[in-house]
């Protein structure tokens, strides 16, 4: 049972109020988004949750425990995929563990069965200027998965892929995502990739932020084949873009 | 495409010899033909000559020099990458020091190695410290700015997976570095020589410079020739075995881009 609640979260930066009582949940097995336009402190209220800032005010509690200012319980994952060049794959994606004193040994055991799953069999022992921009991602998201089981933190993971390979990478992590039962708190700009990806969506706005609006996503609108292409779909983006005034 | 490509390397590999060649030959030339007087430049058959003559008072001082550039490259390289290391993780020692590390480089080598000899005596020791002055700049300079150009995010990812600040040193700064710790190990293999051989001028018992004075004294410009032309090949031999090493402890350099 996962659970990560953040709670009436102020922040600011540089004598700026950004965030203003943001309240959010995620819970099992949810794909969650966060949408608003860019600048309005999207990464201001991530890195307070990835616990690599401490908010001025508010609670961030994961799965009972008060982590509020602390990193490293929730996995964590930027549009660069920052895979290290002078590691191969597997020595890549075992990283986590290895920082955690898990031994070389036990972390390969534990990652192998995972590239199958993740598209990269074979790919173990390559450096990563040897694989395309979708396999690097993928590889940086396995990383993810393996720092920890329960819940992933995705700023803008996707937005530097092209638009083909995009429209792969969601279908795949929707997938994969169910299977390892693993829930994802998602940081967007972009309205068809939250759609197209969660369960709930909270929309970001105002100055300083808040959240203002918060849309369910029912899971057998977004099951249909071809749902970016469906009138409900473009019923959705039209209650978003009126929502965000644009 | 293959064949092409080949072709092209091996081509690059060989227009330098090519060219050095062609000098070789013209210098034959001119001093065959007497252009210019033989004491005043011998030709490259009678550098030849002397090396046959005098190799084995070169291959003793070669260990020599060679010994006192390894020892201080030795110091030099630990200090440089001690100096980076500390310098990157305290801020403020970093600006105190970096103005002193810059302004130490523009002391001549040549003024301060009489001033060793006098400290240090006629031994190895001053040619060391020497050799220490001059190869620790370029490695501390190299290490630290690779150091501190790590991508913020790297270190940002790190720490949220609970890394600690040696950990981030031994799974990213490090490695990250090692590029620019071979460019810089490159010049300071190459200064280390040179170092060697200028303190070995000031004073000293054995080694190449030694015997570059003496030679030089008795007029014997073939043996002078032949000891310079030494030192470039040994230059250029440490400088292939620092470009071996790092051929094999980076092994992603080596890999194709998509």
């Amino acid at each position: 049972m996962t659970e990560l609640l953040v709670q009436h979260v102020d922040q600011s930066f540089d004598g700026k109020q950004i965030l203003n009582d943001v309240s959010l949940s995620v819970k099992t097995n949810e794909i969650v988004s966060i949408l608003g336009v860019s600048g309005i402190g999207k990464t201001t209220l991530f890195n307070v949750i990835a616990g690599i800032t401490h908010p001025l005010d508010g609670t961030v509690v994961f799965n009972g425990n008060d982590i509020t200012g602390e990193a490293g319980h929730l996995g964590y994952m930027l549009q660069k995929d920052l895979l290290l060049p002078f590691r191969t794959i597997m020595n890549n994606v075992i990283l986590p563990d290895l920082v955690k004193g898990i031994s070389k040994k036990d972390a390969i055991k534990r990652a192998t069965p995972l590239f199958e799953f993740f598209g990269l069999s074979g790919y173990e022992n390559k450096y990563p200027n040897e694989l395309s921009g979708g396999m690097r991602q993928r590889a940086a998201l396995l990383r993810t998965f393996l720092s920890t089981k329960d819940l992933t933190l995705l700023d803008e993971p996707f937005s530097a892929l092209d638009e083909l390979t995009k429209r792969g990478i969601y279908r795949w992590y929707t997938d994969i995502s169910r299977q390892m039962q693993n829930s994802t708190l998602l940081i967007t700009h972009s309205v068809d990739e939250a759609i197209t990806l969660s369960d709930r969506i909270y929309i970001l706005s105002g100055k300083p932020a808040t959240i203002s609006h918060e849309i369910k996503i029912t899971s057998e609108e977004r099951n249909k084949p071809d749902f970016e292409l469906t009138s409900d779909f473009i019923k959705y983006k039209k209650e978003i873009l009126n929502i965000l005034n644009v | 495409m293959g064949f092409m490509k080949k072709l092209t390397n091996t081509s690059i590999n060989f227009l330098p010899l090519v060219a050095i060649a062609l000098v070789l030959i013209v210098w034959q030339i001119i001093s065959a033909l007497q252009l210019i007087p033989e004491f005043l430049l011998p030709s490259p058959l009678s550098v030849l000559q002397a090396f046959g003559d005098d190799y084995q008072a070169l291959f003793s001082n070669s260990l020599v020099t060679l010994s006192e550039a390894f020892w201080g490259l030795f110091f030099g390289v630990g200090i440089g990458v001690i100096l980076a290391l500390i310098m990157d993780i305290f801020h403020p020692i970093y600006k105190a020091l970096y103005p002193l590390l810059v302004i130490s480089q523009t002391i001549p080598t040549i003024a301060i190695a009489p001033l060793l000899i006098l400290w240090f005596g006629y031994g190895i020791l001053p040619k060391v410290v020497l050799v220490v002055a001059t190869t620790f700049f370029p490695i501390a300079v190299g290490m630290l700015d690779a150091f501190r150009s790590t991508d913020q995010d790297l270190i940002t990812l790190m720490r949220t997976l609970g890394a600690n600040t040696p950990k981030i040193y031994f799974y990213i700064k490090f490695p990250n570095a090692l590029d620019a710790f071979f460019s810089s190990l490159k010049i300071s293999v190459s200064y280390s020589l040179v170092s060697a051989v200028v303190s070995e001028w000031v004073g000293g018992f054995d080694g190449l410079g030694v015997y570059m004075t003496r030679v030089m004294k008795a007029y014997a410009y073939d043996k002078m020739f032949a000891v310079i032309f030494l030192i470039s090949l040994l230059s250029l031999f440490l400088i292939l075995i620092v470009n071996w090493i790092q051929y094999i402890i980076t092994p992603w350099r080596r890999t194709n881009h998509v």
